[in-house]
């Protein structure tokens, strides 16, 4: 039997790992590396920039960008969709060719399957690729053992829609079909998870949704936390002028346990709610290669990091953005992931060459929708105090709580997202 | 004897945390990258309803953002992140933003208004807005290919009272039409 070198790659890839074959430690190496590489994990609203801005800094260090899809999902503006404001996920949706084009970020479509940091080298799908540093912007995945039952099949019946995409698609599909006079329960897990604010978006999406199309059908909203964990007056506010008898929102109810093929959610097995719409967010940690890497912190479920940076304090050469990061009092956002990876890139070409470190100075920026043609934000300053990352006092905050600029925000959203959008894709 | 070991400990990642407390106060693009994920990248703004940074004149962005600071002009997000930054800290940003090159956008105008635009500008606004809008005397703003729908907005809130016009720009503004003004701002937005 003869093998050509295509197959026989195929064939290691495939016995990786496996006892089959002792002569091979790993797959082959996917690309010889030169004298500087980083490798950034991920290809959303954090990788995009750190690997753009490295490059965009030092030409002389080559970058590569591993993320497992072509194209990428914007989480911001999605809740638009399921609302049907957005008639498609087209505007939400960037591809990596121009980054290629205009940065010589080398990008390769593949799952990263294991981080080998002693060695610096990451195994993928595709093979192996070493590394002098490694950026990870895996976002989150879910902690599953703390929702019993929800499992990948209970996921195509209860989408969570947490991750843009199918699940987003698949949302509004079930809305759409619900009948009027419906229910659709949302479950919202405690603090931190993903993009604080939006849960509350999203019912209110929903709603704006309801209330011009099923206008005797309601959202019922099971928060596990205490109160609205972001921008709260405003939604509150927002709710009432609104949306009064079709948002139920209920504080304080944590949601443990699903029962798929009955349609319910069960609260710390106590009480059991039924939804014709079952849209579960469940509780959140940084994405599995991540935890897998050992990088978590005590917590054991977000990555610890120098405020500097953002290198793990617990696998020196491997830096953590985005949601997947304990970034202090920046929250777990788009816009936090955008700017992390800009501090990140900077002191990454100052690691790189010797160079003198640069304190980080970051911002978050972040609109909510509450109907089609009103938006609140919030925004702040971060910076580094005592070795910590914190707001600057005294600054930022949230919108004026009598509605007076929604408007504005509203068209102002807008532009936020083609520009944060361009930013990652050109 | 020190300089060297520490230049060896940053070079190859090794004690990056004591490292960390010798980093130097965050620089202009550190300052400045952060927001570009709404200006767009080196202030190159890609969303019309925000002002693209890139090429505008120093003076006008520290006037800007000391009367966002100070609440003297309206905004949204930007009253409250200006608040977040030291003059020390604006000039830095609006250094590097002066520094960057002319962010040229292809939008579509009017070419009669652009006409009309043109021999408008000459007369009545060149003295500040130089070189077609290219550049601005002290802290006058660059016009030049600026996004016809952020303009818009400004002039609606001058228009309105709730941006308060410079004098020399009020002589000016009040005689002419709105007519006269949106094609002003559809030759701006033509400028490359």
């Amino acid at each position: 039997m003869t093998l050509d070198r295509r197959s026989f790659l195929k064939l290691v890839g495939a016995g990786a790992g496996a006892a089959g074959l002792p002569m091979i430690g790993r797959a082959a190496e996917l690309m010889p590396k030169g004298a500087k590489r980083v490798v950034v994990v991920g290809g959303g609203y954090g990788g995009t920039i750190a690997a753009k801005y490295i490059r965009m800094m030092d030409k002389s260090i080559e970058v590569v960008m591993i993320e497992r899809n072509d194209h990428f999902v914007s989480c911001p503006f999605s809740n638009l969709y399921i609302g049907g404001i957005l008639k498609d996920l087209n505007p939400l949706t960037i591809k990596y060719d121009k980054l290629a084009a205009n940065h010589g970020v080398k990008v390769v479509q593949a799952e990263v399957t294991a981080i080998d940091p002693a060695a610096k080298v990451v195994t993928t799908s595709k093979g192996t690729v070493s590394y002098d540093r490694l950026v990870l912007s895996p976002g989150v995945d879910f902690r599953l053992e703390e929702m019993k039952g929800y499992d990948a099949a209970a996921m195509e019946k209860m989408p969570h829609a947490w991750k843009a995409g199918p699940q987003t698609v698949l949302l509004r599909k079930q809305l759409e079909a619900m009948k009027d006079g419906g229910t659709m329960v949302m479950t919202i897990p405690l603090s931190p998870y993903r993009c604080p604010p939006g849960p509350y978006e999203r019912a209110s999406m929903v709603a704006h949704y309801l209330k011009a199309n099923k206008p005797k059908s309601k959202i019922v909203v099971l928060d596990a936390n205490p109160d609205i964990t972001s921008k709260g007056g405003l939604f509150k506010k927002g709710w009432k002028d609104n949306y009064e008898g079709i948002i139920d929102y209920r504080p304080a109810k944590k949601v443990t346990e699903v029962e798929p093929g009955k349609m319910t959610v069960l609260i710390e097995g106590l009480e059991d709610v039924k939804g014709d719409v079952v849209n579960v967010i469940p509780p959140q940690r940084a994405g599995q290669i991540a935890v897998a890497a050992g990088l978590v912190g005590d917590d054991k479920n977000w990555c610890t990091v120098n405020p500097t940076t953002f290198e793990s304090t617990k696998q020196a050469g491997i830096h953590v953005i985005g949601d997947a990061s304990n970034a202090g009092a920046m929250p777990k956002s788009g816009y936090s992931a955008n700017s992390e990876a800009k501090v990140c890139a900077m002191n990454i070409v100052a690691l790189m060459n010797g160079k003198e470190l640069t304190e980080m100075s970051g911002i978050n920026t972040c609109y909510s929708y509450i109907t089609d043609k009103e938006a609140v934000s919030v925004a702040a300053v971060y910076k580094v105090a005592d070795g910590k990352i914190i707001a600057v006092p005294n600054s930022g905050g949230v919108s004026p709580a009598d509605f007076s600029a929604a408007k504005i925000e509203a068209v102002y959203a807008e532009s936020w997202l083609r520009n944060i959008l361009t930013e990652m894709s050109t | 004897m020190m300089m060297k070991w520490r230049g060896w400990a940053l070079a190859t990642g090794a004690l990056a945390v004591s490292a960390m407390a010798q980093a130097a106060p965050p620089s202009a693009a550190m300052l400045s990258n952060a927001c570009a994920g709404c200006h767009g990248t080196n202030g190159g703004s890609a969303g019309p309803t925000m002002p693209s940074l890139a090429s505008q004149s120093k003076e006008a962005i520290e006037a800007a953002m000391k009367k966002f600071k100070n609440g003297e002009r309206p905004g949204s997000v930007m009253g409250r992140l200006a608040k977040g930054y030291s003059d020390a800290e604006i000039t830095a940003m609006a250094e590097f933003f002066s520094k960057q090159k002319l962010h040229v956008t292809s939008q579509s105008v009017d070419a009669a208004k652009v006409k009309k635009g043109a021999s408008l500008q000459e007369s009545n606004c060149g003295r500040c807005h130089i070189e077609d809008g290219r550049e601005g005397k002290d802290d006058t703003p660059v016009m030049a290919s600026q996004w016809l729908p952020y303009m818009q907005m400004q002039m609606a809130d001058y228009l309105s009272g709730k941006r308060k016009m410079p004098e020399k720009m009020k002589e000016k503004v009040d005689p002419m039409s709105k007519e006269d003004l949106d094609a002003l701002l559809h030759f701006y937005a033509s400028v490359k």
